[in-house]
C-alpha cells in the first residue's frame, strides 16, 4: 500500500507541489509569496523540459532521419551516440560567433535570442496533466496563435540585419509564408474552439474527456489542415523554404556562426515540440487517454503523444521535397483556406444542431465523426484532382524507342550537324 | 484622395556559386534578380581548370589515360572508354573481343552509378533533404565495389587501356554482379513509386526549364538531356562503338523537355543499362583482355576525332598526332560544357528556386565542364 500511494504521488507532479505549498503555508508564508514560488517552480519545471529535450532532440531526429535513410545515424559519441548532442554544443559555443562588418549588430545579436521566447511561453498554457497547468488561460487557443504569429518578426530580424542577399531572400519568403499559413491554421483551430465551445486548452482537454473521445475523431480536416500548416509556420520539410538548403543555403541565419546558429538551431526543435504539444493537446486529448490515464501518468501519455506527433514532423522533412513559394502559397490560398472554411461551415451547422435541438451527445457525435471523415476524405481528394489536373499532359513514364529517330528542323546547318 | 508613389525598385545582383550546395562543384552563375524572378543569368566557369589539354600534350598517350579520370570523376569508366578509343583508332590498334564486352559492362555499370548520382542530387535539389540521394547511393556503392574489385579504384578508375583493360576480372565479380543486377530492377521499381508518382516532385520539375528541341539541337546538348526533348538520339546506336551494335536496348525519349523528363529518362536509362550488361555478360568470351601495345606508342602522324555516349551526352576526343610519343593536341569535347550552354535560356524567367532545379537536372560535373 505504501508502493501505491508513492505510485500516486509520481503519477501527478502537481502533487509534490501541493504538497510543498501545504509545508509553506504551515510555516507562515503569505499567499502572494506562494503563487510566486509556485509559478517558479512551473517555470522551472518547463524551462528544464524545454532545454531537456531540445538536447536530446537533436539525437533523436538525426537518428530516426538515419534510419529512414538507410544509414546509423550518429552512434560515435557515447553509447547509441546519445552524447553526441552535448558534442555538437561544444563546439559550437567555442566556435567564433563572427558577426558580417556591415551587418545591424545589436539586432543580428538580438534576433536569435529573442526568438526564443514565443517557443517557450507556449508551453506556459498546455494541461501537462489532470491539474497540472502553469496558466489556465481561458483565451488559451488564442494566446498560442498570436505567439506563433510573433515569431516572423524574429525571423524578418535575423535576415534582415544580416545585410546578405540569401539572408533577405529567405527573411521575405518567411513574412509571405506565415501570413499566408496563419490564416488556415486560425481558420483549422477555430472550428475546434467552436465544436469544443471554450478557448481554453484544459477546458478543450476536458471537453474531451467528457464525450470520451478525441477531437480528432471530429475534426479530421482540422487536424490536416493544421498539421500543414503547422509545418510551414515551424520552416520545416516540405515547407522549409525560408531556410532552403539547396536553393538559398540557410536562408536567414546564413551569416550566424558558433552558438549563434546553435540557438536558431535549437529554437527550431524547441518550436516542434511546442507545436507537437499543441496538436497533440487539441487533437489528441492532451494527457487524456481513454482511461489509460487512471494508471500511468498524464504527463508521460501528454509526452508520448507530443512524441508521437513529432515523429511525423521528422518522418515529413526525411521523405518529402520542398514546395516553391508560389506552389506554397497556392497551398495555402487555395487549397488549405476553401478547405478551413468549409470546415467552419460544417462546424457551425453541426454545433447549431447539436445545441438547438438538444439532442443527446451520444447519439449525435458518431454521426458527425462519420460525415466529418467522410466528407475530410472527399473533401480532400477531390480538391487534389483538381489542382493538380495540370501534371497529366504528358505520361510519367519515358517512351521507349528502339531506333534512333531525329526530327529534321527547317534550318539544313543543324539537320546536317544531326546527321554527320 | 489617393496618389501613387512611386516605389524605387531596383534589381538585385546574386551570385550563385561558385561555393553553393547545388551548383554541383564550383560552377558559379551570376543572376539578376528581380524579386525572385530572374531576369538575367551569366554563367562563370573556370573555377576548376587544370589545363588538362595542354599538360597533355607533354605526356606519354598512356599517361594521359589517368586525365580523363579525372575530368568527369563520376563517370571515370567512360573518360578512359572515349580515350582510349580515340587513340586506338589513331594508331590502328585491334581490340580482342573479351576486352570489348568488358568495357561495355563496366561502361554500363558506370552509367547506372552516375545516373543514380544524378538523380539523387536532382531529388535533393528539388529540396528533398538527402533521403533520395542515400538510396540513389546504395546502388551506387555496389557498383563501387565492384570497380574496386576489379581495378583497385573507386573513383578514379584507370582501368581501360590502349587496346583493351588494365585486369581480368576476379573470381568473385561475377556472383556480386549477378547480384546486383537481380536486385537493380526491383530496386527501380521502388524509386520510380516514390519518386515519379511523388507530386511535391512533378509539381517542382514538370514545365520548369524547359528545352525546346530545336534549342537542343542548336546547342548541340546531348545524352539524356537531348532525350528529355524529344528527340531519340544516342550514339550508341546512331554510331555504334565497340560491341553495342550486338547489343538490343532501347532509347528513353521524354515528351515536354522539362527537368521532370530528363530526370525520367535517366530513371528509364538506368533499366535499358542492366538489359545490356545482361546481354553482355551473356555473351562474354574467353581470351586476352589486352592487346599487345607497345607502352612507349607512336602512332601515326593524323588526327582523329572519336566520340562515345557517356552518361552526361557525347563525350568526344580530338586527338593529333605528329608520330611523337606525345599528343600535339589532346581536345575534349565535354558533354558537360556543351550541355551548359542552353541554361541560360532555360532559367531566365524562371525563380531561384526553379534554376536550381534546371541546373540540377542537367547533370553538369565542373570536373568535365573546366577540364
Amino acid at each position: 500500500m505504501a508502493l501505491l500511494a508513492r505510485w500516486y504521488d509520481v503519477r501527478d507532479l502537481g502533487n509534490a507541489v501541493a504538497g510543498l505549498m501545504d509545508a509553506l503555508r504551515d510555516a507562515g508564508a503569505s499567499e502572494g509569496l506562494l503563487y510566486v514560488v509556485a509559478g517558479l517552480l512551473g517555470a522551472l519545471g518547463i524551462l528544464g523540459f524545454v532545454g531537456f529535450t531540445s538536447v536530446i532532440n537533436i539525437w533523436v531526429e538525426r537518428r530516426l532521419i538515419g534510419r529512414i535513410q538507410v544509414r546509423k545515424g550518429p552512434n560515435r559519441a557515447g553509447p547509441w551516440g546519445l552524447l553526441q548532442p552535448i558534442a555538437d554544443a561544444i563546439k559550437l559555443i567555442q566556435k567564433e560567433a563572427l558577426t558580417p562588418k556591415l551587418a545591424d549588430s545589436a539586432v543580428f545579436t538580438l534576433a536569435p535570442i529573442v526568438i526564443f521566447v514565443p517557443a517557450i511561453l507556449a508551453f506556459a498554457v498546455l494541461p501537462w496533466g489532470e491539474g497540472m497547468v502553469l496558466a489556465d488561460l481561458n483565451v488559451g487557443v488564442l494566446y498560442i496563435l498570436a505567439l506563433g504569429s510573433t515569431s516572423a518578426i524574429m525571423v524578418f530580424m535575423a535576415g534582415y540585419a544580416s545585410n546578405n542577399k540569401y539572408a533577405l531572400m529567405g527573411s521575405m519568403r518567411v513574412i509571405a509564408m506565415l501570413i499566408s499559413y496563419e490564416i488556415p491554421t486560425v481558420l483549422a483551430l477555430l472550428g475546434v474552439v467552436a465544436f469544443a465551445g471554450t478557448m481554453s486548452l484544459s477546458g478543450i482537454v476536458a471537453f474531451q474527456e467528457t464525450h470520451w473521445s478525441w477531437l480528432i475523431f471530429f475534426q479530421p480536416l482540422a487536424f490536416l489542415i493544421f498539421l500543414f500548416g503547422a509545418s510551414a509556420e515551424l520552416n520545416r520539410s516540405p515547407a522549409d523554404i525560408a531556410e532552403a538548403e539547396s536553393e538559398i543555403i540557410a536562408g536567414y541565419h546564413i551569416e550566424y556562426s558558433g552558438m549563434k546558429f546553435g540557438l536558431f538551431y535549437a529554437v527550431e526543435l524547441v518550436n516542434v515540440m511546442a507545436v507537437s504539444a499543441i496538436i497533440a493537446t487539441l487533437f489528441l486529448g492532451g494527457w487524456w487517454t481513454f482511461g489509460l490515464n487512471e494508471f500511468v501518468p498524464g504527463w508521460m501519455l501528454f509526452i508520448g503523444k507530443v512524441y508521437a506527433v513529432y515523429f511525423i514532423f521528422i518522418w515529413f522533412r526525411g521523405t518529402l521535397p520542398r514546395f516553391r513559394i508560389d506552389q506554397l502559397m497556392a497551398f495555402a490560398w487555395k487549397f488549405l483556406l476553401p478547405l478551413s472554411l468549409v470546415n467552419v461551415l460544417l462546424v457551425a451547422v453541426e454545433v447549431f444542431i447539436w445545441t438547438e435541438y438538444e439532442i443527446s451527445a451520444g447519439i449525435v457525435l458518431p454521426i458527425f465523426a462519420v460525415v466529418n471523415f467522410v466528407l475530410a476524405g472527399v473533401l480532400i481528394a477531390g480538391w487534389a484532382r483538381v489542382m493538380t489536373r495540370n501534371y497529366e499532359r504528358f505520361p510519367r513514364r519515358a517512351r521507349l524507342v528502339s531506333e534512333i529517330d531525329v526530327p529534321l528542323p527547317a534550318q539544313s546547318g543543324s539537320a546536317a550537324r544531326a546527321e554527320a | 484622395m489617393v496618389s501613387s508613389v512611386p516605389i524605387k525598385t531596383e534589381p538585385m545582383i546574386v551570385n550563385i556559386g561558385p561555393q553553393h550546395p547545388s551548383t554541383h562543384g564550383v560552377f558559379r552563375m551570376r543572376v539578376t534578380l528581380d524579386g525572385e524572378r530572374i531576369i538575367n543569368a551569366e554563367m562563370v566557369v573556370g573555377y576548376l581548370h587544370r589545363s588538362m589539354e595542354k599538360l597533355a600534350e607533354e605526356r606519354t598517350w598512356t599517361q594521359n589515360i589517368p586525365f580523363t579520370d579525372r575530368m568527369d570523376y563520376l563517370a571515370a569508366m567512360t573518360g578512359n572508354l572515349s580515350y582510349c578509343h580515340a587513340v586506338e583508332r589513331l594508331a590502328g590498334v585491334e581490340v580482342p573481343e573479351r576486352a570489348q564486352y568488358l568495357r561495355v559492362i563496366f561502361a554500363e555499370l558506370q552509367r547506372i552509378a552516375s545516373h543514380a548520382m544524378a538523380n539523387g542530387t536532382f531529388v535533393n535539389d528539388c529540396g528533398a533533404w538527402q533521403t533520395p540521394l542515400l538510396y540513389m547511393f546504395r546502388e551506387r556503392e555496389k557498383i563501387l565495389d565492384l570497380f574496386e574489385m576489379t581495378c583497385g579504384a573507386r573513383l578514379t578508375l584507370n582501368y581501360m587501356r590502349i587496346g583493351g583493360v588494365a585486369f581480368d576480372l576476379p573470381d568473385e565479380f561475377m556472383p556480386q554482379l549477378r547480384t546486383l543486377l537481380d536486385e537493380l530492377p526491383a530496386r527501380m521499381d521502388e524509386y520510380d513509386d516514390l519518386l515519379i508518382d511523388n507530386e511535391i516532385l512533378l509539381m517542382r520539375s514538370r514545365d520548369i526549364g524547359i528545352l525546346s528541341p530545336e534549342l537542343a539541337m542548336n546547342a548541340s546538348v546531348s545524352g539524356p538531356m537531348l532525350r528529355g526533348s524529344g528527340i531519340a538520339w544516342d550514339l550508341r546506336k546512331a554510331d555504334p562503338y565497340g560491341v553495342y551494335d550486338r547489343m538490343e536496348f532501347d532509347i528513353p525519349v521524354g515528351y515536354n523537355g522539362d527537368c521532370f523528363d530528363r530526370f525520367m529518362v535517366r530513371m528509364a536509362e538506368v533499366r535499358q543499362s542492366v538489359r545490356i550488361i545482361e546481354q553482355a555478360v551473356e555473351q562474354l568470351p574467353p581470351g586476352p583482355y589486352c592487346a599487345d601495345v607497345p607502352l612507349n606508342l607512336r602512332p601515326p602522324a593524323g588526327e582523329v576525332y572519336s566520340r562515345i555516349e557517356s552518361p552526361k551526352g557525347e563525350l568526344g576526343f580530338y586527338l593529333v598526332s605528329d608520330g611523337g610519343p606525345t599528343p600535339f593536341r589532346f581536345h575534349v569535347r565535354s558533354p558537360s560544357l556543351m550541355n551548359l550552354s542552353a541554361l541560360k535560356e532555360m532559367v531566365v524567367g524562371q525563380t531561384v528556386s526553379d534554376a536550381i532545379v534546371t541546373l540540377g537536372s542537367i547533370d553538369i560535373n565542373v570536373g568535365e565542364v573546366d577540364r
